[in-house]
């Protein structure tokens, strides 16, 4: 019977067009009301938002969590911590974890991991195919009572484009969302860059445009033939944008996602054989960047996900071609978002928008907005504040960002998830 | 974050590692090559050796096999009156870099002065002179696809020998672009040193992606490429990249970009003809080529010597810092 109320806060609430300083009311891990307060409200604990955001709890579409497998580059304790107190309440782990999430006992492992650590929600993405082997059908229907939200076959395309058909029109039957990652196995032929000229002065083995293009035309052709929901995770091409728009104007059952950090690196940054930028997709041209964030501010990119892959030092450390692609990019999310809304001058809700009420509908979650009834998962931030990201307030077990040293604006105070208040 | 340059130059602007030749003027590359001239000289004397490195221990490390490059190194250091070792650590392309560190870490530990690198990934010479101590040096015998200085100087040293002034003339670049440091090295001291044309002749499986961009014309043909060219840089091509979906096979190579007398004679006739060596003969270039007058590919490799004591001269025993 907890009543919080949290006072004083600029509220933002993209999914009902909100945008104004007021109160919120919670009890019984709901919210009950906005800006008035209901009758016989006694707040147990209030929480003073001045000069800070209220907004729905961050959804991050992709991030993966190593455990079960790798816990020597992070944990599902860690790493769901890390995210909470970043202000995503919520997030997708891919299925790529040793064994892989293929049947529904791995992912009764995860969701058990998940309730002991007590901090962000997992919702896991199933396996598409049985040990991701591009061959045989995983048990999706088993999988998704288990839990699992979508299902993808992570970062090893299916090359049988037969087994594709098959895995899309099963999930078709199911009504299940299948999530894509658009590569040609073929063309990424060992790549660790973009094919671009940078790749070619320093001689490092290229991943074209071509190669997500191809996957992804393929996809909608298949999509058109099956019906299945597809969701495309991040994307990092022009054409890429142009494909998906024109699939949406097909009325195409698609959406689409973009890492955060293709939306601030390019090829350019490659100089140094710096392996913190190791990705993959590879970052591309500065055209594919602009491309990218128009694409999200016309709504053709509907999500902007962190990609969050945690790594321990040593995969890191080595010639770049050999190193570990994946950003640790869970608590540099936010404020990311944040600087994108400023040199894009466009609204802080529409901002919000893209990690928190677009990612759920893609997802068709009841996360992802404030209102009234709904579950309380809250981010509370300050906009304002700067903080360097160092070892002292860094989380999560992964070090490999690019932000390291860095000062950025924009952090998660207070976090409020089914109504349990977290501070950050 | 570390650029290439302040990587390769200290706070005095002294050349600390040689990793690329990038980042590195005309001056400097013109001094290197001074230094080999007068090392050159040296070669013919009763006793070849100069005190200069004295005490300093070299380490070749060699990740990837090499006999040339890690011969002239080791002649190099020591007519410098270095100590050198030899390693040869075979590995796989896919080995950690964990590995990698440690190996370097413990040849540290036996208080070496140089590291010459050798290594099959694009990269790794960077990474190691990020990782080493204070005070060791680098020097990159070939990483991966991406550079290659000494061998490039020293075919820059080869071209000044026999034709003087850079800004006059049209060099072709024949063969394997796409997998070569040689030619990435090559086409970068070119350029800085003003080279008039730089041309690569090859199929458009064996070019990088956008080559124009580095600062060449590009040409698909022997018979169109090498018109007007006064140097003939021809490259080695692996034998696993003979056949498979990079080229149909041996034959159709060598009748389409190997050189033959034939086409040779279409360049100037005062072209020399280079190559970094080894050999293939009847694969890109043949017999009669390799061993003709107008073939300079064996001064290469004497002048590997003089061009490598003077860069490993120039980086542990800097100007003005010589011990008396």
């Amino acid at each position: 019977m907890t009543a919080v109320l949290i006072t004083g806060g600029r509220i933002i609430d993209p999914a009902n067009t909100i945008d104004k300083v007021g109160d919120l009311f919670i009890k019984d891990n709901r919210i009950i009301s906005l800006f008035e307060r209901p009758n016989d409200f006694t707040a147990v604990h209030t929480i003073d938002a001045k000069d800070h955001i209220v907004c729905p709890g961050l959804i991050d579409l992709s991030a993966h969590l190593r455990e079960p497998g790798q816990t020597q580059k992070a944990t599902i304790l860690s790493e769901t911590t890390a995210a909470l107190k970043s202000g995503i309440t919520t997030l997708c782990c891919p299925p790529d974890t040793h064994p892989i999430n293929d049947t529904p006992a791995v992912t009764e492992f995860i969701l058990d991991k998940v309730e002991h650590a007590n901090a962000a929600t997992v919702l896991p993405i199933g396996a598409l195919t049985q040990g991701l082997e591009g061959t045989k059908l995983s048990a999706m229907a088993a999988l998704h009572k288990a839990g699992c939200i979508g299902f993808s076959n992570a970062h090893t395309p299916i090359k049988n484009t037969l087994v594709l058909r098959r895995t899309l029109e099963y999930a078709a039957s199911h009504n299940l969302c299948v999530i894509i990652r658009p590569e040609d196995p073929w063309l990424q032929n060992q790549g660790c860059v973009h094919e671009g000229i940078p790749a070619s002065r320093f001689g490092l083995p290229g991943i074209p445009h071509v190669s997500e293009i191809i996957a992804i035309q393929q996809s909608l052709a298949l999509c058109e033939l099956t019906g299945c929901r597809i969701h495309f995770s991040q994307l990092s091409c022009s054409e890429s944008v142009n494909l998906l728009k024109a699939a949406k104007h097909k009325q195409l059952p698609v959406s689409a996602d973009v890492a955060i950090h293709q939306l601030f690196f390019t090829e350019n940054e490659l100089n140094t054989f710096d392996s913190a930028l190791h990705v993959t997709p590879p970052f591309r041209t500065e055209t594919d960047k602009q491309a990218l964030i128009d694409g999200l501010k016309t709504g053709v990119i509907d999500a902007i996900c962190s990609a969050h892959q945690p790594h321990d030092a040593d995969a890191k450390l080595g010639a770049f071609p050999s190193t570990e692609p994946g950003i640790s990019a869970l608590e540099t999310l936010l404020p990311l978002v944040l600087k994108l809304t400023e040199t894009e001058a466009v609204s802080l809700s529409q901002g919000i928008s893209w990690v928190t009420q677009n990612p759920a509908s893609i997802l068709a979650l009841k996360q992802g907005t404030l209102t009234k009834g709904s579950a309380a998962d809250i981010c509370i931030f300050n906009p304002e504040l700067t903080w360097t990201v160092n070892e002292n307030n860094w989380l999560s077990q992964g070090r490999n960002t690019p932000f390291w040293g860095q000062t950025l604006k924009g952090k998660a105070a207070q976090i409020i998830k089914s109504g349990q208040i977290f501070s950050s | 974050m570390t650029t290439t340059d302040s990587l390769q130059f200290n706070s005095d602007h002294q050349l600390q590692h040689l990793l690329s030749i990038e980042g590195l003027d005309q001056r400097l590359l013109t001094e290197i090559m001074d230094n080999a001239e007068s090392f050159a000289s040296l070669a013919n004397q009763p006793v070849k050796k100069y005190p200069i490195l004295r005490g300093k221990t070299v380490v070749n490390l060699f990740f990837e096999n090499s006999t040339r490059t890690r011969t002239t190194f080791e002649l190099a250091a020591k007519r410098l009156s270095a100590d050198v070792i030899n390693m040869n650590i075979a590995t796989s392309a896919t080995s950690k870099g964990e590995s990698l560190l440690d190996t370097i870490r413990n040849l540290e530990a036996m208080h070496v002065d140089m590291f010459v690198i050798r290594h099959a990934l694009s990269g790794a010479a960077h990474f190691i002179a990020q990782h080493v101590a204070p005070g060791i040096s680098v020097i990159n015998a070939g990483d991966g696809n991406h550079a290659h200085p000494t061998q490039a100087l020293l075919d820059m040293f080869t071209i000044r020998r026999h034709k003087n002034d850079f800004s006059s003339l049209r060099i072709a670049i024949i063969g394997d672009i796409l997998h070569s440091r040689v030619a990435r090295s090559q086409i970068q001291a070119l350029s800085i040193l003003g080279a008039k044309e730089i041309r690569v002749i090859a199929p458009k499986t064996l070019l990088p992606i956008e080559v124009n961009a580095l600062g060449v014309s590009v040409s698909h043909t022997l018979e169109e490429g090498l018109q007007d060219i006064d140097v003939v840089i021809m490259l080695r091509l692996q034998k696993e990249r003979m056949s498979g979906a990079l080229l149909p096979s041996e034959s159709e190579y060598f009748n389409c970009f190997g050189l033959t007398q034939e086409k040779l004679a279409i360049a100037k006739p005062d072209a020399i003809v280079m190559h970094p060596g080894p050999i293939n003969r009847g694969v890109e270039i043949s017999s009669e080529v390799a061993d003709g007058p107008q073939s300079v590919i064996l001064q290469q490799v004497s002048y590997g010597i003089a061009i490598r004591m003077a860069i490993m001269s120039l980086i542990l025993q800097p100007p003005g810092r010589h011990h008396t």
